[in-house]
């Protein structure tokens, strides 16, 4: 391994043991989300009926809508926080790789943000009536779907970092700009749901949601960098 | 005698504020013509449709509509490259003068092919993969405009617009085949779009032309917005100063 790889990775591992120790100590955050996850999922079958019939065909759509509006509340404090206390601004004069910097901190955000939701969601899968097999597919699209959202929506938020909430910044921009980012996740995740429920492989589904993934693991970190450079400007 | 070029000429605010208001009444100008000449084709010469009739006509406005939202948003998130990697200002005021025009092809686009669905497929919406990416390249259009009005700074707008531009030109075809993918998943193929019947010289001249009075509407209004951004931006530089008191 080469000194700049070196550098890479151990950056890396600074910024998720950071972000992990900071969100351990208020897990209030994780909380919230997997509490709006549930609560926004609970709301549907008072609205549309408790048929079980109903529930079960709009079960996968439902679940990961749900999931993917509970990633975004927390995603206005993944870089905001440090943005305003100058932590971004030394981490750019560190030195290391900054794409590493954020990277690290998108990971360490899908780990108390992400899997939570991913781990809490087959409650949701039992509200809706939905067999095991289908509630397994649901785990295996949330856990690469949701990492995928917080690496794009990272991204949107750092593109909003600096900017006035009077003028319309804030957790509704990033919604505009992740939402439509998002969209082959949320069809990737819910068809896969929707394929097995209908005795259909989901495996398409799965390696699609997978590439989805690895691409915007290749891309989100170095175009989140340049977003938080453009900000510090 | 090897005479260099200076790419970068057109770059200058200040040279294309002058380069841009000379050629916004040619381009004004043709668009008006172009855009009477393409009308007056679709809808005097072009025969009616052997099973639509008439209303198939709205396609001369359709169409071009639809080719102009995704044309300008791939030329938007071009001038967001130059922006980002030559740090040229002028490109990031494009990117800026683009979008809202792009928007609204966007809107006439989405408008048009509901008042066209609503008697031919007898609805107005389907959630067919163009529609549907239609409208999330809607929300790009949107999104861009909103970041760009949430940073008060504008260089830092101009540059975090661009960015998302690029990100969204990238994004753009997987939403379509995600989209087209989980449409033929869902219902079978009840209207085919792509496989269109041949059309007739003239319906295809009509939709030509009104494609070009629309390329010309689009450089006409960008250059004056770009050329009211450069007035708001750069209002207290020296050159803009000589120029509005001469």
């Amino acid at each position: 391994m080469t000194t700049a790889e070196r550098g890479v990775w151990s950056a890396l591992r600074w910024a998720v043991a950071r972000d992990l120790t900071l969100a351990a100590r208020s897990p209030a955050a994780a909380v919230l989300a997997i509490g709006f996850f549930l609560l926004a999922a609970a709301i549907f079958p008072l609205g549309v009926g408790p048929e079980p019939e109903q529930l079960k065909r709009i079960a996968p759509g439902v679940i990961w809508a749900c999931a993917a509006l509970a990633m975004l509340a927390p995603l206005t404090r993944l870089y905001e926080p440090d943005y305003a206390a100058g932590v971004l601004e030394q981490l750019a004069l560190s030195g290391r790789p900054l794409a590493a910097l954020v990277g690290g901190k998108a990971i360490a955000h899908w780990l108390a943000i992400g899997v939570p939701i991913t781990v809490a969601a087959p409650l949701t899968g039992l509200w809706f009536g939905l067999d095991t097999a289908a509630v397994l597919v649901l785990v295996a699209t949330l856990a690469p779907g949701l990492a995928t959202l917080t690496l794009l929506g990272g991204l949107c938020a750092a593109l909003t970092l600096g900017a006035d909430a009077g003028r319309g910044g804030g957790t509704p921009l990033i919604a505009l700009l992740l939402l439509p980012l998002a969209v082959p996740v949320l069809i990737l995740g819910a068809g896969a749901v929707d394929a097995t429920e209908n005795g259909l492989s989901p495996a398409p589904h799965l390696a699609l949601l997978t590439a989805f993934l690895l691409v915007s693991l290749v891309v989100a970190p170095v175009a989140t960098a340049a977003a938080v450079k453009i900000a510090l400007e | 005698m090897t005479r260099r070029i200076n790419w970068f000429f057109l770059a200058s605010p200040a040279s294309f504020f002058a380069v841009a208001g000379r050629l916004t009444p040619w381009f004004a100008g043709a668009s008006v013509l172009l855009l009477a000449a393409g009308l007056y084709v679709g809808f005097g010469i072009a025969p009616d449709d052997y099973q639509q009739g008439s209303v198939y006509r709205i396609i001369y406005i359709h169409v071009p509509a639809a080719w102009m939202s995704m044309f300008i948003y791939l030329l938007m998130a071009g001038y967001g490259v130059l922006a980002l990697t030559f740090n040229t200002r002028l490109s990031a005021m494009m990117v800026l003068a683009l979008a809202p025009t792009g928007a609204w092809f966007t809107v006439i686009a989405l408008i048009t092919g509901s008042i066209w669905g609503r008697p031919t497929w007898g609805t107005y919406w389907v959630w067919d993969a163009r529609l549907t990416s239609e409208l999330f390249l809607l929300f790009l259009y949107l999104g861009v405009l909103a970041l760009h009005h949430a940073h008060a700074d504008p260089k830092r707008a101009d540059r975090a617009a661009a960015l998302l531009a690029i990100v969204g030109a990238i994004n753009v075809p997987i939403i379509y085949f995600s989209v087209k993918w989980w449409n033929t998943l869902h219902q079978g193929a009840s209207i085919s779009l792509t496989a269109a019947p041949k059309m007739a010289m003239t319906m295809l001249t009509a939709m030509l032309l009104v494609a070009l009075a629309a390329w010309c509407y689009t450089f006409a209004v960008s250059f004056t917005r770009v050329r009211t951004i450069i007035l708001e931006r750069e209002g207290r530089s020296d050159w803009l100063q000589k120029k509005v008191s001469a």
